[in-house]
């Protein structure tokens, strides 16, 4: 293969070579995974080709407002993926829908204004589909730790609502401990890159053939650029979530409270 | 009257946890004594609206609870609940806590020795503490509050029985020194005796006995020091 951009469906197939390798594992050790890899070698086949069709359109579309249409889609579909992740949290989808738009808007809308790319569907597309998959995993995350936490802190909760707290108040600790979960794991892989592991964007660049300082610069935009958008995404799904938990007369939810429940 | 209930009832989870209670709680000192299950819990849960009940009303001083501001509500009826649950930090940060929140800055020390515990004890870590400390911090948390009326769930019950008799000896000190109605949650008749003027027995969720007219219930003097 001389450069990644000449790719063919020939080479591509031929890769599933190391899918029989993990097809044959699988039978070896009696894992019984061998119907889940191949639904998942089927689906990411038909999903990215879909995808890529799609983009086509919009690119040759040039239109600002199918960059738009595409990304909000995209924080639709995140946002249903994610409250599946979360279930403990009470009407978790409209928190995620708000946090994943929020998190794509203001990413890409900086990213323009700073002068860092170009408005165009080529740098806007595929740009916001990272910012909303990585938002979506932090803010998935940062809500299932969130459910863990109120499950776990309902005593410490109730007895500071006891206090006169408001519900905001009461669930500070919980709700900063449920940011970091979100967003710890991105700032630990942004601190190894370089030296664990390089990064998909890097090493796509570099296949394709690019200047490896020039996939490297390409890579810490993103880099930084994802840290800013899981930092929005986390944040504004838990401060919106916790809410729900709560009544509007500051009471917790389903106070059960092991032992103290007559 | 301090708190007046009229056919309530309350749930907890799914379960019917009070059935149709209807009683008066005069000012002064009153007992709600009950088993395991009895919903004692629950109806004090329901004095300070950390829970509404699904039906009936409760008046506090002649005005429905659900007319009062719920944070001024709490703050004047402050809840100890069973279990410390404290913040972690100092016992002074856990005892400055609750008048922060209306940027009000409080004395520890003082406190802290209405609680029974020792000012020297503002600088230990809370999470340090034995049960019995811990206890008597959240006490000093809910009386820093400046509160009217404490209720109090099962204050002792994690605790010896030396513990215990010291912590109800702060009780009727604090009765007496600073003039609060205290409503008080045990499933201990004795200690219900020795503490309350009026006592209040649940069962299943039902008032079975109340002040000296219940058949299981004995009208008791509050003890004094």
């Amino acid at each position: 293969m001389s450069a990644a951009s000449d790719v063919t469906f020939a080479q591509v197939a031929a890769t599933l070579g190391l899918v029989g390798v993990a097809v044959l594992v699988s039978l070896w050790q009696r894992m019984r995974l061998e119907g889940d890899i191949a639904v998942a070698v089927a689906r990411s086949f038909l999903q990215l080709t879909a995808v890529g069709f799609v983009i086509a359109l919009v690119f040759e579309g040039d239109s600002l407002v199918l960059v738009v249409a595409l990304i909000a889609v995209m924080a639709l579909f995140g946002a249903f993926t994610a409250r599946r992740r979360a279930p403990s949290v009470p009407k978790a989808f409209l928190p995620l829908l708000i946090a994943l738009g929020l998190a794509g808007t203001a990413t890409l809308v900086l990213l323009v204004v700073l002068g860092v790319f170009s408005p165009e569907p080529r740098y806007l597309v595929p740009l916001g589909g990272m910012v909303i998959g990585n938002s979506m995993t932090a803010a998935a995350v940062a809500l299932n730790r969130l459910g863990d936490e109120v499950t776990a802190s309902r005593r410490e909760i109730e007895a500071t609502l006891a206090l006169g707290a408001t519900a905001t108040q009461a669930a500070r600790p919980i709700v900063r401990r449920s940011l970091r979960s979100g967003v710890i794991p991105l700032i630990d892989s942004t601190k190894t890159t370089g030296v664990i592991f390089f990064p998909g964007i890097m090493v796509g660049l570099l296949v394709a053939g690019a200047e490896p300082l020039d996939a490297v610069r390409l890579q810490l935009i993103i880099l930084y650029m994802l840290l800013g958008s899981v930092s929005i995404a986390s944040v504004t799904a838990v401060v919106l979530a916790q809410r729900n938990f709560f009544t509007p007369a500051q009471q917790l939810l389903e106070p059960i409270v092991s032992g103290e429940e007559d | 009257m301090l708190f007046e209930l009229e056919r309530v009832s309350a749930t907890r989870g799914r379960r019917d946890v009070l059935r149709e209670v209807s009683l008066s709680l005069p000012e002064g000192s009153s007992c709600i004594a009950g088993d395991s299950g009895s919903g004692k819990s629950t109806l004090l849960r329901l004095l300070n609206r950390l829970a509404d009940p699904t039906a009936g009303t409760i008046a506090y001083r002649g005005r429905a609870l659900g007319t009062l501001d719920v944070l001024e509500l709490r703050r004047e009826v402050a809840l100890v609940p069973q279990l410390p649950a404290l913040l972690a930090g100092t016992v002074a940060e856990n005892v400055a806590f609750g008048p922060s929140l209306i940027g009000r800055e409080v004395e520890v020390g003082p406190a802290l020795e209405l609680a029974g515990l020792a000012a020297d004890f503002a600088g230990r870590e809370a999470e340090r503490l034995s049960v019995g400390e811990q206890q008597r911090v959240m006490l000093a948390r809910a009386l820093a509050l400046e509160p009217q009326v404490l209720l109090l769930d099962e204050p002792t019950s994690a605790l010896d029985e030396r513990a215990r008799d010291r912590v109800e000896e702060t009780l009727v000190d604090l009765r007496r020194r600073l003039g609060l109605s205290i409503v008080l949650v045990t499933h201990d008749l004795a200690q219900a005796e020795r503490l309350a003027d009026r006592i209040v027995r649940l069962d299943a969720g039902r008032v079975v006995g109340a002040g000296g007219e219940g058949p299981e219930v004995r009208r008791a003097p509050a003890r004094t020091q």
